[in-house]
């Protein structure tokens, strides 16, 4: 039984075919990599399964229900949280705000409340504060908390964003490189927050990233597309050696990406044959 | 115990505002009464406009609309209503109280619905089709009111009364009026509403895919905006003692945004600071007449270049920031309260 499954899922952009009918089933409690060259199309397919853009054929169905074409509050709303990219955190609001502002699970109290300053709206902003600082606590931000969110270093900023993604309470977590900008010890760091984000939090979590030994270390199945199209699919192992992925790679336009693409697929399977402990 | 509390200091408020509007409608000339009742408006409009174009980042430029909504509204009702609550509670303070109170929050709830009309197309787009919307709609009313003869036409409405409209606008009511209008929008501003608000105009994509109803809040904040103007309207119709559409041209809604801009967009405090700033200068610029729009746009130009956030920025001037306590902010305090 799957939680997430995508089927034939496409989206054109005028003549440019960006996902071609794509599908793949990601399991409860999983931990899913998506990766592939720049711009193959992976970011986009987050965009349709979060409601940013509609699907121009093919659905997504989420825990049983299709969910193609909601709009993105609703599927926020219905358990599927992401990160982006180009990190969008609301640059002016402290660390704690931001991390609020996702708390619809928690708001009980309505606007009249908020005007009389009643029992009920002083129950929520504790609730709120709790559950934000418990979150922060979780991804190692919690000293943060009244810093402005603009003001955090560029790894505190996405592991903020991820944080301010876990305040939906969702079942489903959508990464999308959480470990860019990060140095390697923060991307350890990260790996480990992944495992416990899904060991405690029972979060399903799919990975968009192109820093591989994160991927390979942390991921247990992964799903590889370049041109919008699927190349590969199976545990990193399988994947790494797969020579339509190494293709996909190499035969990238700049050839000092490729090779840096390489050597980090190489690193990582030299360094970790097997994945999961 | 805190709603006792609250009720003492509620009826404080309005002592001292009593007595305040006492000493000044006894005691000072009538010329300086007026223009501090006419910074009163100025705060209510400031305020009201600031929780959309500042706190949700939407731009109004067609606010007058609203206040003339309200103006005519309170106008029309009160002259309505003033002979039928005559008849059952006959002359005096409290039918007056009544009358005008029914009549303002009648002109904020018709300006509310004249925001729900024009907010909710203009505002389920992302991008500046406010701006648009509203600039189109603040003329379009004045229009309508031009040519509508059952509210005077272009020589305005002054009720049944060659004396003009009843005069119940003094400074107690335009205070209340004020104290009620941003404690309101104060309360509305610091909860997860208002947070919501401020991350929408942060980032509305992220703000979506965290689950906020945009469109929804954002009416919500336009309808909130458009009451306030609604209210100062009814205030501003009852000092004039007539209402004519040239009241709520578009200098009045660029007025409007001067008070915010000079303030700083964000800000409750500095949408004060604003109103009172812009109240005391277009007295003192009286005899300047039409160049005082030449000022106002030099004036605009040096605070975009010396300091675009205005004078306050985003922040609060506030006793919280000095004496902190729950309310103010509440996220923080809350988080201290824990054993």
């Amino acid at each position: 039984m799957s939680i997430i499954r995508l089927e034939r899922v496409e989206k054109i952009f005028g003549g440019l075919r960006a996902i071609g009918g794509v599908s793949f089933e990601v399991a409860p409690k999983q931990i899913f990599g998506l990766i592939g060259p720049n711009g193959a199309g992976k970011t986009t397919i987050f965009n349709v399964v979060t409601g940013v853009y509609q699907p121009d054929g093919g659905k997504v169905v989420f825990d049983g229900t299709d969910i193609s074409g909601w709009s993105p509050a609703r599927v926020a709303a219905r358990g599927i949280a992401r990160t982006f990219q180009n990190i969008r955190l609301f640059r002016a609001m402290t660390v704690r705000e931001n991390v609020i502002v996702a708390g619809h699970k928690i708001h009980r109290a309505n606007m009249l409340d908020a005007v009389l300053r009643n029992g009920r709206f002083d129950a929520d902003e504790r609730a709120f504060t709790d559950k934000a600082d418990e979150l922060l606590e979780i991804m190692g931000l919690r000293e943060l908390a009244d810093e402005e969110a603009s003001s955090l270093p560029y790894g505190s900023q996405r592991r903020l964003e991820i944080a301010r993604a876990l305040m939906l309470e969702p079942k489903v977590l959508l990464l999308d490189e959480p470990a860019a900008g990060m140095n390697s010890s923060e991307a350890d760091k990260l790996e480990d927050q992944i495992r416990f984000l899904r060991d405690e939090l029972s979060l399903t979590i799919v990975l968009v990233e192109h820093n591989m030994s994160v991927v390979m270390s942390v991921c247990e199945r992964i799903h590889v597309v370049d041109h919008g199209e699927t190349i590969a699919e199976g545990p990193p192992s399988v994947v790494k050696a797969d020579p339509k992925v190494l293709a996909a790679y190499l035969g990238e336009e700049t050839p000092e990406a490729a090779i840096a693409d390489l050597r980090a697929v190489h690193a990582a399977a030299t360094s970790s044959p097997e994945s999961s402990s | 115990m805190k709603w006792l509390l609250r009720a003492a200091v509620a009826a404080a408020i309005v002592g001292a505002l009593w007595g305040l509007s006492y000493v000044l409608h006894e005691h000072v000339i009538e010329y300086v009464v007026r223009i501090a009742m006419l910074c009163g408006m100025n705060i209510i409009l400031a305020v009201g406009l600031n929780l959309i174009n500042g706190t949700t980042g939407q731009f109004s430029i067609g606010h007058a609309g609203f206040m003339a909504v309200g103006a005519y509204t309170t106008a029309y009702v009160c002259t309505q209503l003033a002979p039928e609550v005559a008849g059952v509670l006959g002359t005096g303070f409290l039918p007056d109280a009544v009358v005008f109170n029914v009549g303002l929050i009648a002109g904020a709830a018709l300006a509310a619905a004249t925001g729900v009309v024009v907010g909710v197309p203009s505002l389920r787009l992302k991008g500046d089709y406010l701006a648009i919307v509203t600039l189109g709609f603040g003329e379009i009313i004045r229009l309508l009111l031009t040519n509508a003869e059952f509210l005077g036409g272009a020589t305005g409405f002054s009720g049944d009364n060659p004396t003009g409209l009843s005069p119940y606008t003094n400074v107690f009511w335009v205070f209340l009026w004020v104290v009620i209008v941003i404690v309101v929008i104060r309360n509305v501003t610091f909860s997860q509403t208002g947070r919501s608000l401020e991350a929408i105009s942060e980032d509305e994509i992220a703000a979506e895919a965290m689950g906020t109803p945009t469109t929804r809040l954002k009416v919500v904040a336009f309808t909130l905006s458009a009451a306030a103007a609604g209210i100062a309207g009814g205030l501003f119709a009852h000092l004039q003692g007539s209402v004519r559409p040239d009241d709520f041209k578009f200098d009045r809604s660029i007025d409007m945004i001067v008070m915010i801009i000079v303030g700083g967009l964000g800000s409750i405090t500095g949408a004060v600071i604003g109103g009172i700033f812009v109240g005391v200068t277009l007295e003192l610029m009286r005899d300047l007449s039409e160049y005082r729009l030449v000022l106002y746009s030099l004036l605009l130009v040096i605070i975009m270049l010396v300091r675009p956030q205005g004078v306050l920025g985003k922040r609060e001037l506030s006793f919280s920031r000095l004496f902190p306590k729950k309310a103010a902010k509440p996220a923080r305090a809350a988080g201290d309260e824990k054993p």
